[in-house]
């Protein structure tokens, strides 16, 4: 190591950016706070040691063995928090390498099969439905690949957020429309409540990702009467999304009477590939990622999500935005990238 | 009938879209490495290039360069169809002067020859 590099470990802002975690799980500042937590723990024991023991030269040997512990108790404590910091990096970052690998192939199927299907084939029924479920899983498998992508993105704080001012309700209304059918092919009733709010200053997309995936969970998860139950005593499924301003915040609610989310994996809900109990148990499709990014990007724009539920009655999730943005671009910075979008749509 | 040269490393998918596109009626030709792209676009004047950015040789920025650089070839309307789609290709591709940037794995085959057709049409 070089007397530069050296000094280059020292920047220790620049240091733990790197490894994007927290400052006090950075392992660099730790092994700067360890050090300062040895230099007042040696001149405490000496002052403590003069006013006690008699003899100096037992009160060095105590304060020699009693720093050479935390010294050797700081290393290794940092080294293993750099270790973890670094694989954590890696795979992130093969995360991001293995999905970029992985899209070029799922176009070329993609492709191949819609030039298949394109017009002018004549196909039997059966071949036609193949067709299909083989569009259909290239399209999950594309879904799982671009969820993977936005993960690792959200780590390594590289997500183009594009923020504007917009307005909630128009938001919404996307949202119903592109939900019309599954909401009707699962038989479920939404609802909209909500009095007229500010306009925000967010990322429209973002908002839309989030309450999609809501929305899509609230479906997803409707509660479903076996043949036994007669049909009158059915429940009835319904989804009310709710909005209001709430002091600096818009919240928005989404509230289902559907399965609910099990008491014990309640605190694991928003945690990476988890899956919960009875959604395993119904089969449903999922990668465990939804709500995972949902969070991950929220926390980016100054929001917050949540939830309460019972199991067998209905979840609520909610989530808040702030009116006002808490930028974390520079103007210019964002305006290239509106520029660019703007680019890209025009084509 | 129009000339398209399409510049991409990736036989399935240049198959496959070549396939499409000779169906509605245009003519491909095609390079596999972008050395081979430019000599071509100098070459036979294509009505439009469609340029992959990841490519053996000489990179799709380079081509797009060059391109932009030589005044047989400047004019040529070019479509970038790439699967890089951070915002600092899109605006590098923009400012060299691509006149469409696609990200393949965002579009469905039939939406991409529209956008071929559009750009033909305007050209």
């Amino acid at each position: 190591m070089t007397l530069r590099d050296f000094f280059l470990r020292l920047n220790v802002a620049e240091e733990c950016k790197k490894y994007s975690t927290p400052l006090w799980q950075c392992p660099q500042f730790l092994f700067l706070m360890m050090g300062w937590l040895i230099i007042v723990s040696v001149v405490a024991s000496f002052a403590i040691g003069r006013r006690y023991i008699a003899d100096p030269q037992i009160t060095l040997l105590l304060i020699l063995a009693l720093s050479g512990v935390l010294l050797s108790i700081a290393f290794i404590i940092t080294r293993s928090f750099e270790q973890l910091a670094e694989a954590n990096r890696l795979k992130t970052e093969f995360i991001s390498i293995v999905s970029h690998q992985l899209r070029s192939p799922l176009t070329n199927l993609k492709w191949g099969l819609d030039y298949l299907m394109g017009e002018g084939a004549a196909r039997n029924q059966q071949e036609i439905s193949y067709f299909h479920i083989l569009k259909e899983n290239i399209g999950r498998m594309h879904e799982l690949v671009n969820d993977l992508l936005t993960v690792s993105r959200v780590e390594q704080g590289t997500f183009p957020f594009q923020e504007k001012e917009f307005e909630l309700e128009e938001v919404i209304k996307q949202v119903l429309v592109e939900f019309q059918s599954a909401s009707h092919a699962s038989n479920v009733e939404i609802r909209v409540e909500g009095k007229r709010i500010p306009k925000l200053y967010n990322d429209p997309s973002l908002v839309r990702h989030v309450l999609g995936n809501l929305l899509d969970n609230a479906i997803r998860y409707a509660w479903k009467d076996g043949e036994a139950v007669p049909r009158e005593n059915r429940r009835e499924n319904r989804i009310i999304i709710r909005y209001f301003t709430e002091g600096q915040n818009v919240r928005v609610e989404v509230e289902d009477n559907g399965v609910g989310i099990p008491a014990y994996d309640q605190k694991y809900i928003f945690q990476k590939f988890f899956r919960s109990s009875n959604a395993v148990r119904r089969q449903t499709e999922g990668s465990g990622l939804g709500l995972f990014i949902v969070k991950s990007l929220l926390e980016k724009t100054g929001g917050a999500i949540g939830f309460h539920s019972t199991e067998n009655k209905g979840s609520t999730f909610w989530f808040t935005l702030p009116v006002s943005s808490k930028t974390h671009f520079t103007s210019k910075a964002r305006q290239e990238m509106s520029r660019a979008k703007a680019e890209q749509e025009r084509a | 009938m129009k000339k398209i040269l399409f510049i991409e490393d990736e036989p399935a998918i240049h198959k496959t879209l070549s396939d499409a596109l000779e169906k509605e009626e245009y003519e491909i030709i095609s390079a596999l490495d972008g050395e081979i792209g430019l000599r071509l676009a100098k070459e036979k004047t294509p009505d439009l290039i469609l340029l992959d950015l990841v490519l053996p040789k000489i990179d799709g920025f380079e081509v797009l360069k060059s391109l932009k650089a030589n005044t047989e070839t400047e004019r040529i309307p070019v479509i970038v169809l790439t699967n890089l789609e951070q915002m600092e290709d899109i605006q590098k591709a923009i400012d060299l002067g691509a006149r469409t940037y696609l990200v393949k794995s965002n579009y469905d085959l039939k939406e991409v020859v529209d956008k071929i057709k559009k750009a033909t049409e305007e050209a």
